[in-house]
Formats: C-alpha cells, sequence, structure tokens
C-alpha cells in the first residue's frame, strides 16, 4: 500500500515561486500523470515527492509515512531519469542491479530479479553490453528496468519518453502502462504531452504556474475543464471560445444566435466554449467564414471566423467545403461548456 | 582590404606567404623545445670523455659511463630518493585536498564561488622567493625545516591550484542525473561517489596526481631553500652545479627532465580539459 499525499507543498527558488501550495492525494497503484507546459513546476513537484529536492514549505507522506525529511534512497521509491542516467561504467545487467547490490542482496537474488525485469522490458540479450552501445530507445529499456528491480513502492519517471523519436514513444508508450500495470506500483508520471497522458493516466494533474488547475480523469479533463487553461491546454486543436452576452433567464447571445446557458445572478459576459470535434453544418447555428481547410484522412480540419474570432472545427472528411464559403455549424447542446473571462474557471 | 575578384594571385601569394610564415613558426617553436632536449640525451647518452669533447657525435652513442658516474656521486642516490617521495606525498596532498575542492565547485553554488575560482588562480600570482623567507623561519619554528614533509606540504600549496581545475573540469563532465540516480537506488552522497562518480573520472584523477607529481618534481626554489640535509634531486643538482663535471650536469638534467616529459605527455588530455574551462 503505497498512497501519497502531497500536503500544502510550496517551492521558492530565490525570490521565485515555483509550486503554490499543492495539496494532491494519489491513491495506491493509481497512475498519475502531472502535466503541464514547461516551466509550469511539474518536475519541481516529482523531485519533491523523490526527495531530491526539499519542499520550502509543507509535507509529503509515502504510504502513510512523512517522508519529506527521509534521504531519497529511504522513501521506498524509484526513478526514471529524462535522459535515463544509465551508468556509462556497469554493464546493463550491472545497472539493473545496482540498486539490489546497494541493499547488500545475494548474489542469485540479483540475477533472479534483474533477469525477470529485464525480460519484462525485453532487453534480456543485452545483459552483458555497456551504455554505449545501446541505443536511446535500449537505454530507456534499461533505465525503466532498473526502477522496477528495485521493487518499489512508488515509481517516479521525469518525462522518460521525451528523447525518443515519436514512433518508438507510442511504442513504449502502451508498453510502460502494460508493465506498470503489472506491477501494482503507485506511478507519478511528468510529461508535457497531452497525448501521452490522456492514453496513459488514470489521473491527470493538469499544472499550471506551480498550481493544479484540475486532478482528474483523462476524460473528465478532457469532457469538463476546469479552466480556460485546461481547456486550451488539453486537445488538438484546442477548444474554441466564443464571448457570450447575457440575454437574461439563462439564454445567451453567442455570435448573434441564442443560446440556452447558465443562470448567472449578475450581468457579466461569460465565455462560450465547444470542442471543435463537437459541431455539426445545420440550417441553424453559428456562422462561420471558411478561412483554411486542411484534410487529415479521416477528418477535415476547418479553420474559420466566426463573429471576428479564430474557430476550429472537426468535419466529416466527405463534406464539400472550401475556403471562402460561409458555413452554419450547430454546437451539440449537451457538450457547450461555459467560463467566466474574469477567474477563467468552469461555470456551471 | 585587396578586392579578392581582381586580385586573386594577389592574394594567393599573400596565403602562401602566410603559411610559410605559419610552417616556420612551427618548426621554430619545435627546434626551442626539441633541441636542449636532443643535446641533453646525447650527452647523457655518451661517455664522460666524450662529454668534454669536441666537435660532439650526432648520434649517442649508448655509453652508460655518464649515468653510472651519476649513481655513484655521493648524495645523489639519497637526494633522488627524495625527490620521489616528497612528489608522492605531494601527489597524495593535493588529490586528498583538490578533488573534494574541485567537487564542491562543480556540484554546489555558494556565495563568492567565481571569487574563489578566481583566488585560486591568485595564489599562483604569489612569487615564491617572497615567500621563502617567511615560510623558512615558520618551519623552523615548527620543527617541518628539512623535512620531506615540510617541503611537500609546500609542493602541495603551488600544485593544489592545479588538482582543484581538473577536478573541477572533471567533475562538471560528469552528469548530475547519475548522482541522483545513484541517491533513488539507495546511495548515500559518500557511496554514490564512491560508486559512481570516482570510476568515471578516475583516469583523470589519475592525470591530475601526475601533474601534480610533475610539479613537485620540477620545483627547486622551496626546496633549496627549505632543505639543508635532505635534499631534492633539483636543490642538490643546483647546489652542486659549480663543483660537478659537465658529464654529470648532463647525467642530472637528463633524469630531472625525461620522467616529467613523459608523464605530461601521458596526460596532456586532460591539461587540455583543464585550460578549457579555465577560459569559461
Amino acid at each position: 500500500m503505497a498512497e501519497i499525499q502531497i500536503k500544502n507543498v510550496a517551492k521558492k527558488f530565490g525570490e521565485y515561486q515555483a509550486l503554490h501550495d499543492i495539496n494532491l492525494t494519489i491513491a495506491d497503484q493509481e497512475f498519475m500523470v502531472l502535466l503541464g507546459a514547461s516551466g509550469c513546476g511539474k518536475t519541481t513537484l516529482l523531485r519533491i515527492i523523490c526527495g531530491l529536492e526539499t519542499a520550502t514549505t509543507g509535507e509529503v507522506w509515502i504510504g502513510g509515512r512523512r517522508v519529506d525529511h527521509l534521504a531519497p534512497k529511504d522513501r521506498g521509491i524509484a526513478m526514471v531519469f529524462q535522459n535515463y542516467a544509465v551508468f556509462p561504467h556497469l554493464t546493463v545487467f550491472e545497472n539493473i542491479g545496482f540498486g539490489l547490490r546497494m541493499q547488500k542482496l545475494p548474489d542469485d537474488e540479483v540475477k533472479k530479479r534483474v533477469e525477470r525485469v529485464a525480460g519484462l522490458m525485453h532487453i534480456e540479450m543485452l545483459l552483458k553490453r555497456y551504455s554505449g552501445e545501446l541505443s536511446g530507445g535500449q537505454r530507456q529499456r534499461v533505465a525503466v528496468a532498473r526502477a522496477l528491480a528495485m521493487e518499489p513502492d512508488v515509481i517516479l519517471m521525469d518525462e522518460p519518453l521525451s528523447n525518443l523519436d515519436a514512433l518508438l514513444r507510442m511504442e513504449m508508450r502502451a508498453e510502460l502502462k502494460g508493465v506498470l500495470a503489472e506491477s501494482k506500483t503507485t506511478a507519478v508520471y511528468v510529461t508535457h504531452d497531452q497525448v501521452e497522458a490522456m492514453s496513459m493516466a488514470d489521473r491527470i494533474s493538469v499544472m499550471h504556474k506551480g498550481e493544479i488547475v484540475q486532478a482528474a480523469t483523462p476524460i473528465e479533463v478532457y469532457r469538463n475543464p476546469a479552466a480556460e487553461f485546461v481547456a486550451s491546454f488539453i486537445g488538438n486543436p484546442p477548444m474554441n471560445f466564443l464571448p457570450a452576452e447575457n440575454a437574461g433567464d439563462g439564454k445567451w447571445t453567442v455570435a448573434g444566435n441564442v443560446v440556452d446557458g447558465p443562470r448567472t445572478g449578475t450581468n457579466r459576459p461569460l465565455q462560450f466554449a465547444i470542442r471543435p470535434e463537437d459541431m455539426q453544418p445545420a440550417d441553424q447555428g453559428l456562422p462561420a467564414k471558411v478561412r483554411i481547410v486542411e484534410p487529415l484522412g479521416a477528418h477535415l480540419l476547418v479553420t474559420c471566423d466566426v463573429g471576428g474570432a479564430l474557430f476550429r472545427a472537426v468535419l466529416d472528411s466527405d463534406m464539400q467545403v472550401k475556403p471562402g464559403e460561409m458555413l452554419t455549424l450547430a454546437p451539440q447542446p449537451d457538450r457547450v461548456r461555459w467560463f467566466d473571462p474574469e477567474t477563467t474557471k468552469a461555470v456551471a | 582590404m585587396t578586392n579578392v575578384a581582381t586580385d586573386a594571385p594577389a592574394a594567393k601569394d599573400t596565403r602562401s606567404a602566410g603559411r610559410a610564415l605559419y610552417v616556420a613558426g612551427v618548426v621554430l617553436l619545435c627546434a626551442w623545445v626539441l633541441v636542449p632536449i636532443y643535446f641533453l640525451t646525447i650527452n647523457t647518452l655518451s661517455s664522460p670523455e666524450t662529454v668534454n669533447s669536441f666537435p660532439k657525435p650526432f648520434f649517442p652513442e649508448f655509453d652508460l659511463g655518464s649515468l653510472t658516474f651519476f649513481a655513484n656521486f655521493a648524495g645523489m642516490l639519497s637526494a633522488l630518493k627524495n625527490s620521489v617521495i616528497v612528489a608522492a606525498m605531494t601527489m597524495v596532498m593535493s588529490i586528498a585536498i583538490g578533488a573534494p575542492a574541485g567537487y564542491a565547485l562543480s556540484r554546489f553554488d555558494f556565495r563568492g564561488k567565481e571569487l574563489f575560482r578566481l583566488l585560486i588562480l591568485l595564489t599562483r600570482a604569489f612569487p615564491l622567493p617572497l615567500l621563502a623567507l617567511p615560510l623558512a623561519v615558520m618551519f623552523i619554528q615548527t620543527g617541518l625545516d628539512d623535512t620531506t614533509f615540510g617541503l611537500a606540504l609546500v609542493h602541495t600549496t603551488l600544485a593544489l591550484p592545479f588538482a582543484v581545475l581538473i577536478t573541477f573540469s572533471l567533475f562538471s563532465g560528469i552528469p548530475l542525473e547519475l548522482e541522483e540516480a545513484a541517491w533513488t537506488l539507495g546511495c548515500t552522497r559518500f557511496t554514490a561517489f564512491t560508486k559512481v562518480v570516482l570510476p568515471l573520472i578516475l583516469p583523470g584523477i589519475t592525470a591530475s596526481a601526475i601533474f601534480a607529481f610533475v610539479i613537485s618534481w620540477n620545483e627547486v626554489f622551496a626546496a633549496a631553500v627549505l632543505t639543508i640535509e635532505n635534499r631534492t634531486l633539483t636543490a642538490f643538482l643546483l647546489q652542486s652545479l659549480d663543483t660537478s663535471p659537465l658529464h654529470l650536469k648532463f647525467a642530472g638534467g637528463f633524469i630531472l627532465v625525461v620522467p616529467a616529459l613523459i608523464f605530461i605527455f601521458a596526460v596532456r588530455k586532460y591539461l587540455f580539459a583543464m585550460w578549457g574551462i579555465a577560459n569559461r
């Protein structure tokens, strides 16, 4: 059992506030992805959990034990680094067995465990090689195997796939997910790649400027973004936004159309938001002037102009659309979301 | 500047003239270093009679007479032994003190780090003669005078800046991630150092140690001032310079120069690395 609790963790580098009062609970055996643009504090948070960085304030608990004063080696964690950090002076076997040797396990036990994880990561044939003789993908496998061999309560990964080429990344993504699910460890995974996050995570914590904006399942984060940042960061192409004027009684005027929306107490305008794929051409809807048409095989990505704002729609590729034409796009009513432009938070 | 299109032949002349100058410069510099070594070798490997005669042979006659005379000269062998002992102690001490300093410089951020790096180099700015008298007085007071250990202390001071700078560049070449990985795999800062960093920088440390050895081996001033009975080879040769015959001087010079040359040649790669870092 290794639940991770992060309580009121904040981190300052000099005057720079890297993390603001982070609170997060990661359940036992959960695959948690910390997702955000570079500089959002996700790696700092991971390093604080790991013990390579100390929080300025706050507490870190792993498996019901407070660990923020402990050295990394005493926290029951293993880490996979972005640049793999495979020791160049040791063979693959000794790299994977490094942590086990530090625990002074007997030779046959080390051999057994190294061979088991090497099998899991499909690197049995590389055990006698040195890191200089390995490709990037192979080094990555060694780094993961080394972490797994420790049989840790928690495995921490800092952008482990970011140095691999696209094809290899896709392959490793699926493999990692399978191996980690099997190992029944709690995993914290840092990435800036939303596809990686969506495809691997049990839950995603979207981070922005040192804060966790939303921590929820991938579908929840995608469908019900808690804030404008999440809506525009996740999804490719991102969500569309249009200004909406309050027409009273739960009605809102969006680009000349009247749409059902939330009943707010005030008269303040809201942001109307819709995903590009949640629209259909129809007789009634938003008037859109087509600017660019990009056929993507299965779909057409149509960039248009709605009421002077940039607007993207993903339409069926059989549609005949040409730049300069006018389209009428009807948003799917249950997929429309609303945001308060002042707080940038979602409005129900 | 001349117009390249119209003055192409002239430019070519300039280029070949520049090239000739360059080659001449290289030849001159090589000669500057190699000719004395050549004469040293010829005279050392000749019999004492040949050394004192003229003209010299062009090839050494591989007569060990001069070297045998050198080895049998009273006090010479014990001076050689002292030189080796002092240089070995200097080597050990400058690495033992310099490597941790190099590690700290490359791994930690602290106030005055840049100033500290500058100060390390500045220790070389004090001329030794300036320090020799106070040092001699202090050594006599503490009983360190005329001991190999006392001299090794002074030589360590001389070698330390280089030891710090070389090891600093070595440690900087080891990614911090490797150490961090070791920490997460059950190492303390110390075991991570011994199990991961040390094996990786051992060749460089060896080079740095050899360089310290050579600095001590070649040093003459402090050795001459601070020792009387337990002279090192350099100090002993200096002392007996005007009383000794020509072939002894040549043999002594040869014995001094050759090990230093070989060592420096072996570790040249690391010395370049040091300057690369120092220029940053």
